[in-house]
């Protein structure tokens, strides 16, 4: 298994489930997302069936089983953010930057998500790009944030 | 606690803690539903069984809701009629609107209450999502477009089976049912025991059906199509074709499969009793030698599945031998019929059983890995009752037929291999007499009968005194496996069956379970056993007839290579 993986498992006390949050926390904000290899590791640690462990990561948003981009956009798609018009931004969004939502950019740069109420409705409507929150946006201030990202030198 | 409640304007009795449920079954009023199983905590989740409760603003779930001491309930008022067949319309908006094609057709509890609630249109309409029904398993087959996440199968797999294989993957609209990263159910958690089918109430869980190739096989004329029953069989047949399970049922039942087609009928309970002699020699050695014990029996392929994936340190304590299916098939394949003059290649092996999980031992289980298999087709009870309605076979106009002359003498304690404790009560009778060559006296062990998951027996044999254990429903075996673990018992032979109470409630028998149906199959088969002449395995003259003729003695190095099989590690999951 992963270095990375046994030296997080290693904080946690061995068969005891109440753990399982905290470390599939840790790994997905240090390694960036979770496979199959790391969910077995995990299962082991716990004893816990994988699909058990699978089942809890599959329902949460913060969790996910593939490498996001470098620049990872989270579009809000909650009541409030939907009367202000978050169907478009979603469009815009696709559009720019050649995705569709769920998806990753093939040059690994940009990826693209969709996600429940982020709780910051009045600000409606809003994105977050990796920690960053952008609010109100509108439709021209979209296309300028996605500029600012697609220029950035790495 | 007691005391009074009113339901539909009637005084009941309830008791503190009960739920308003248990007290309307006791009473006689049924309300539906579509998640509760008995013996399970509730979870609420079909909503189906919501009632009115005088005081409370919204319909509350009777399956899990306590009753108390001021409660008015109304069962069938017009509120909870509308409100049931609204959540019936909803659960039904992406249900396929394919009953006739059904496997469950006829025997689906959606289906039964969409009557029942006198659904006639179809009322709200959604997009369903186009989701691939999952082949990947030998013995399970799964329709996610059926499925209406009452989470039965997910409770049946975890408390009962203990492997946890399946759970509820994504969130709100987008949840289903499956195994971590969409594998399909062919991954090594599920032991393909088929209790998932068992409660499944719609059609989305089914096995993977070999039907149409036991009709191809016995419509072809190369073909010499034999067949192979489980001792279950039987009391199953009986019960679905409503015959009294007496004595006769037997040979009517060799009838019936004569007219089928199937040129020999064999018992698989004369493989059975192979299995306990070489087992009960196996034992014998095991014990001279100091070997570990306690010795596992290995009848089961679930429950050998779960050793060898889940708990490979057990390897070594797993009895070698393999299932009685498996050895059956060899012994027409590569003696009966080679005997009566048929090529090997040109027989075909169907074998009826109560379970799901030995479709997949039987794909798996091979001669030197070459492709031809003991066992061509695996079907389930349920299969064998459809391929008689195809054929329009009459049971209640059905000659008794004797059985064969060759190979269908079988002692009653192979039989008792169809329910938890009766695998472990003929290993006894048989090591008794290897050990001290008397009979066993007397030959009935009662602490290993009835419906218990857990059966202890201390059994005197000379000097020595055996202490077994039988255990029915995988997941009580985990407590058993940390008592061996910490040493502190001495147990010599432990038998594992992973359905609850053996093969009688196996996941290829009827579905829905009913406490009133084990019992008469269990009863079938211990009659059997106080009926029958023979009552151990090592008097059965077939054993001896084998023993001579293609076998050598009992676990001798021939046997092994015929009859054993070397258990390898699986891939921990």
């Amino acid at each position: 298994m992963d270095e990375l993986v046994s030296r997080i498992l290693s904080k946690y006390p061995p068969d005891k489930k109440e753990g399982l949050l905290p470390i599939l926390q840790e790994i997905q904000a240090e390694n960036g997302f979770l496979t199959e290899e790391i969910l077995s590791g995990v299962s082991g640690h716990l004893n816990l069936p994988v699909n058990k462990i699978y089942g809890v990561a599959a329902f949460y948003n913060q969790f996910c089983f593939h490498p996001r981009g470098r620049y990872h956009f989270q579009l809000c798609h909650g009541t409030s953010c939907h009367l202000f018009g978050s169907s478009t931004l979603l469009g815009e969004l696709e559009k720019h930057l050649k995705i569709k939502a769920g998806n990753v950019s093939r040059d690994g740069k940009f990826s693209l998500e969709v996600v429940a109420c982020m709780g910051a409705c009045s600000q409606a409507p809003v994105i977050r790009v990796n920690e960053t929150w952008h609010t109100h946006i509108t439709p021209e201030a979209l296309c300028k944030i996605i500029r600012s990202f697609k220029d950035k030198k790495e | 606690m007691q005391f009074d409640i009113d339901i539909n304007n009637q005084i009941v009795t309830a008791r503190k803690g009960e739920t308003i449920k248990h007290v309307l079954d006791r009473i006689g009023i049924k309300v539906p539903t579509l998640c509760f199983m008995e013996g399970f905590s509730p979870t609420g989740s079909c909503r189906m069984c919501v009632v009115e409760v005088e005081g409370i603003a919204q319909l509350v779930p009777s399956c899990s809701y306590p009753v108390q001491e001021w409660m008015k309930v109304y069962t069938h008022s017009p509120r909870v009629i509308k409100a049931r067949k609204t959540i019936l319309e909803l659960l039904l908006a992406s249900h396929p609107n394919d009953c006739l094609y059904c496997d469950k057709n006829g025997q689906c509890e959606l289906q039964y209450l969409a009557a029942e609630l006198h659904v006639r249109e179809r009322k709200y309409r959604v997009k369903s999502a186009s989701v691939q029904i999952d082949k990947s398993c030998p013995g399970i087959e799964r329709d996610p477009a059926k499925c209406i996440l009452c989470g039965r199968c997910i409770r049946v797999c975890d408390d009962v089976i203990g492997v946890g294989a399946i759970d509820i993957i994504g969130r709100g609209s987008n949840s289903r049912i499956g195994t971590a990263f969409n594998k399909g159910l062919n991954v090594d958690t599920c032991v393909k025991c088929g209790q998932c089918i068992q409660v499944c109430p719609t059609g989305a869980l089914t096995e993977k059906q070999s039907f149409e190739k036991v009709i191809e096989a016995l419509n072809n004329k190369n073909c010499f199509p034999v067949i192979q029953f489980s001792p279950t069989l039987p009391a199953s047949i009986a019960e679905a074709f409503n015959i009294k399970a007496s004595k006769d049922i037997l040979n009517i039942l060799r009838t019936a499969l004569k007219k089928t087609g199937f040129r020999q009928v064999f018992d698989t309970s004369m493989a059975a009793d192979l299995t306990l002699m070489e087992e009960a020699s196996g034992f014998i050695d095991r014990l001279n030698k100091h070997e570990p014990l306690p010795l596992f029996t290995s009848c089961c392929p679930s429950w050998v599945k779960f050793i060898e994936n889940s708990k490979p340190e057990y390897l070594k304590n797993l009895s070698s031998i393999r299932s009685p299916q498996q050895i059956m098939g060899r012994l027409i394949k590569q003696y009966i019929t080679s005997s009566a003059g048929q090529k090997p290649e040109n027989v075909f092996v169907v074998s009826v059983m109560p379970c799901t999980a030995k479709k997949d031992e039987a794909v798996n289980d091979h001669i030197n890995n070459s492709d031809t298999p003991f066992v061509d087709a695996v079907i389930t009870t349920r299969e064998l009752i459809q391929i008689f309605k195809l054929l329009g076979i009459d049971f209640s106009a059905l000659e008794p037929e004797p059985k064969d002359p060759a190979f269908s003498t079988r002692s009653s304690a192979g039989k008792l291999f169809g329910v938890s404790g009766g695998h472990l009560e003929g290993l006894l009778r048989t090591i008794h007499f290897m050990m001290t060559g008397q009979e066993m006296d007397p030959l009935k062990i009662n602490d290993l009968r009835g419906l218990k998951s857990r059966k202890e027996a201390r059994v005197r044999i000379g000097k020595q005194i055996l202490n077994v254990v039988a255990v029915s429903g995988l997941a009580n075996v985990k407590t058993l496996l940390d008592e061996i673990e910490t040493g502190g018992n001495d147990i010599h032979i432990v038998e594992v069956m992973a359905c609850p109470f053996g093969c009688i409630n196996g996941g290829g028998q009827q579905t829905g379970r009913d406490e009133k149906k084990l019992k008469t199959r269990m009863k079938a088969i211990y009659d059997v056993d106080e009926e029958e002449i023979i009552k151990v395995a090592h008097k059965n003259p077939i054993m001896t007839d084998l023993y001579e003729k293609f076998l050598a003695v009992p676990n001798s190095s021939r046997n092994k290579e015929l009859l054993h099989i070397s258990r390898i590690k699986g891939q921990v999951q």
